[in-house]
């Protein structure tokens, strides 16, 4: 134990916290000014954007030749391990602020909305709603493109775990092969959502605007979408490394955070599925 | 050994120390300076609204901008005061105490710190945003929240930022205390302050996500027009609430845990006995979390729920008494036949114990609904929340800077100074939030300029009090600085009765705390 402790891995003074740091406060504060319609709003959020985007690429990309070398030891691996497990309970309980709103305004909000006979006459409570004030949409269907979107994530959970038993078994080929199968579903999902967004705003009147059913659809699936958006992109990474040779069958940590981070994208959408759009 | 001693060498100095450090001690240090920084910054509004109310009537400031003082007086010190100087308690104490090297991910914790001034710097600009820093008071009700002017999108995107920080900082922290234990330190022999932080990294990571995803939802109704918070579309502003206490509540014990920690550590070393009740102080701490989650409903019994729902967040809301009863029975316990000696850290210690009661007290009553109904958003709550977050987590942070000072710095502290600001913040703290009772329970409400001519006295009173405190003040600032620059050399053990694997460093500790690890039998 005592020798692991003697290796711990301690990285040297880094330039890229900081960077970090600027970058997202460019970010955030060109977002602020660009949705009030000030200054050079959107010129400071893209500055941000693309210091965070050459920070990343940079961070990581010294992490990567750290751990090529092998300067960690199992108990950094544990490290890693267990921040990025935090980490997606993080990200779940984000989710869960989301799914508590839909939660309580499908099962409490409308019913009080309709009890009050005398600020809201003539409302009824019956989810899918746009409230008493609000526009006609038509909601969602679960057995059109959500049903096929839930096969194609399950199915890109499957080709993910075939892929990490690839590379269990040092065979590059099915590592590979698993990889690129996973980011085409990935994207194949992404596809069939950017096209049902586009019906849903042509055809369906639902939009951001359509009351707490519009509200609640678009903010729980777009975050996911959003999440399918940066788990497709960690998996090209994973695949462009594992093409130029990097990960063993015992030290492979990004590749299973990757893919842990890949399982979770598609429980949430289970919970989509089921309360978004079937029940 | 080989890294430990070539990261040594790549140390910078000067100005690229700071910000490109990857070391715990510097990165605590940072937290704790930032933390006083804004202490000052927050502490400075507060004197503003005192200074209105010493008087009735409108005297020095625009109502709306009392308000935004108001709001920004909470924000900064709950988001940039309290929270920063516990995790730089806890970046400088937590791996000298387990017997590690550092902090298990020396860069992202350089990260979750170096986010902080410029979410401040963000949030504070609000103020020069057209239509100033918002006037919404620091929960930011919707619809208020969704009403107010530009500078809500700064604070909103502010708390982004500061719930990265957050949320990455308590990542780290709970890495560090279950993977970098020295050989033999099991869980249960970690030091208490140890376990309260582990216990608050896990709260930490469980809402502050979900306040950034309820910001986001104000966000929205701000600018894209969903109506999560608009009955109009079928939403409730009542929603607002009830996400935002899910956070606030547990957050509340993200700001007074650790603050259980340090007093768990100081009482013990100044009564020359170990912690009385050792396993029953983490399974209170861990009792006290778990409960956090479902009390939320004890900050809107008025705002209208349904019956039942009142009765179980009262009743879940008084349970919380219990295993915070059996901390401080278990720290009058430790002193109990021990030798006590009162050094500015215990002054602090037994401040905190006395005070922070009498804030728990008066919890318990605002816990029962008809009776709160009653207290309801009078200077009752203002009065009851400052005895539990000055009282208990300030003074917590300042008994524990003279507790570790003479560790961090090699020096001693000037024990007559120290003493002077004990009694100086006490007696000035009584003296501001004592009165507040009384205002509160005859019926004066909160965030609001103006009051009625009866209350002018006990306001009086009140604002003297804060004045004094907030000078008071200028001597912690005094007496760290001397201790910084010099003073008697302080030993390794530092206090007579202190024991743990920090007190085994030098003082000043080497800059990488445990480059072997220690045995602990």
């Amino acid at each position: 134990m005592s020798a692991t402790h003697d290796h711990y891995y301690l990285p040297n003074p880094s330039p890229w916290p900081l960077t970090a740091s600027i970058g997202l406060f460019s970010m955030a504060f060109g977002t602020a000014l660009t949705i009030n319609d000030l200054g050079a709003g959107p010129w400071i959020l893209l500055a941000g954007a693309v210091i965070v985007a050459f920070m990343m690429m940079r961070w990581f990309g010294e992490v990567v030749s750290e751990s090529e070398s092998a300067a960690y030891n199992a108990q950094v691996d544990m490290s890693f391990r267990m921040g990025m497990a935090w980490f997606i309970f993080s990200e779940v309980m984000f989710f869960a602020a989301f799914f508590g709103a839909l939660f309580f305004e499908r099962h409490f909000s409308i019913h009080w909305i309709a009890a009050d006979h005398i600020q809201w006459p003539g409302f009824h409570a019956v989810w899918p709603t746009s409230g008493p004030k609000g526009v006609a949409f038509k909601p969602m269907t679960p057995w059109g493109i959500a049903a096929i979107n839930t096969l194609v994530l399950l199915t890109s959970g499957a080709t993910v775990t075939w892929a990490h038993w690839g590379l269990l078994k040092n065979n590059r080929t099915q590592l590979i092969i698993g990889l690129v199968l996973t980011i085409m579903l990935g994207c194949t999902f992404l596809a069939l959502q950017a096209h049902e967004y586009y019906m849903a705003y042509t055809h369906l009147g639902l939009t951001l605007k359509a009351g707490v059913y519009g509200a609640t659809f678009f903010m729980l699936t777009g975050f996911h979408g959003l999440h399918v958006t940066i788990g497709t992109i960690m998996l090209i990474v994973m695949l462009i490394r594992s093409i130029k040779g990097h990960f063993k069958p015992d030290h492979h940590f990004a590749f299973e955070a990757v893919s842990w981070y890949w399982h979770f994208v598609d429980v949430v959408w289970l919970g989509l599925f089921i309360f978004v759009y079937w029940l | 050994m080989a890294s430990v001693a070539a990261t040594h060498a790549e140390h910078p100095v000067g100005l690229k120390r700071w910000l490109f450090t990857t070391n715990h001690k510097d990165i605590g240090t940072m937290y704790l300076v930032f933390s006083l920084l804004m202490f000052f910054v927050a502490g400075s509004f507060a004197m503003l609204i005192r200074a209105e109310l010493f008087s009735p009537g409108m005297q020095i400031m625009k109502p709306y901008f009392f308000n935004q003082l108001i709001t920004m007086h909470g924000l900064v010190m709950i988001f940039g005061a309290i929270m920063p100087g516990f995790v730089g308690f806890a970046n400088w104490l937590i791996p000298m105490m387990i017997g590690a090297p550092d902090m298990a991910l020396p860069r992202l914790n350089n990260w979750s710190f170096w986010i902080l001034p410029f979410a401040f710097t963000l949030m504070l600009s609000s103020f020069f945003m057209p239509g100033g820093a918002p006037a919404t008071g620091w929960t930011m009700y919707a619809p208020l929240s969704i009403q107010a002017g530009v500078g809500m999108d700064c604070v909103i995107f502010a708390i982004h930022m500061l719930g990265i920080s957050s949320v990455l900082g308590a990542i780290n922290i709970i890495v560090t205390i279950l993977n970098m234990r020295a050989p033999g330190m099991t869980l249960m022999k970690m030091p208490m302050f140890v376990w309260t932080w582990l216990i608050t990294a896990f709260l930490l990571v469980a809402v502050m996500p979900v306040l950034a995803g309820t910001v986001t939802m104000v966000l929205m109704d701000r600018h894209f027009g969903t109506h999560f918070f608009s009955a109009a579309g079928g939403g409730d502003p009542v929603l607002y609430q009830h996400l935002f206490w899910f956070f606030g509540h547990p957050e509340v014990y993200i700001m007074i845990l650790p603050a259980f920690g340090i007093i768990s550590q100081i009482i013990p070393t100044f009564s020359r006995k170990p912690l009385f009740g050792y396993e029953s102080m983490v399974f209170a701490t861990a009792s006290i979390a778990f409960l956090s989650f479902i009390v939320w409903g004890h900050h809107m019994f008025t705002v209208g729920m349904p019956a039942p729902a009142e009765m179980f967040f009262m009743y879940s809301t008084m349970l919380i008494a219990v295993p915070t009863g059996v901390k401080v029975f278990n720290w009058v316990a430790t002193m109990w036949r021990g030798s006590l000696s009162f050094e500015t850290p215990m002054l602090f210690a037994i401040g905190f114990l006395v005070m922070f009661t009498i804030g728990g007290l008066s919890g318990l009553m605002l816990a029962i609904v008809p009776a709160d109904f009653q207290y309801h958003n009078t200077y009752f709550v203002v009065a009851h929340f400052h005895y539990v977050l000055f009282a208990g987590a300030a003074m917590a942070m300042m008994g524990g800077s003279y507790y570790w000072l003479p560790k961090w710095t090699g020096h001693m502290y000037s024990e007559t100074v120290g003493k002077w600001h004990f009694w100086l913040t006490t007696i000035f703290f009584n003296l501001t939030f004592f009165p507040m009772h009384f205002l509160g329970l005859a019926g004066m409400p909160r965030r609001i300029p103006d009051y009625a001519l009866q209350f002018t006295d006990l306001n009086r009173v009140s604002s003297i009090g804060a004045f004094g405190l907030g000078l008071s003040q200028l001597l912690w600032v005094y007496v760290v600085y001397q201790t910084v620059k010099g003073g008697k050399k302080a030993t390794d053990r530092v206090w007579e009765g202190a024991e743990g694997l920090e007190w085994t460093l030098s003082s000043p500790p080497p800059y990488h705390s445990f480059a072997t690890a220690p045995t602990v039998k």
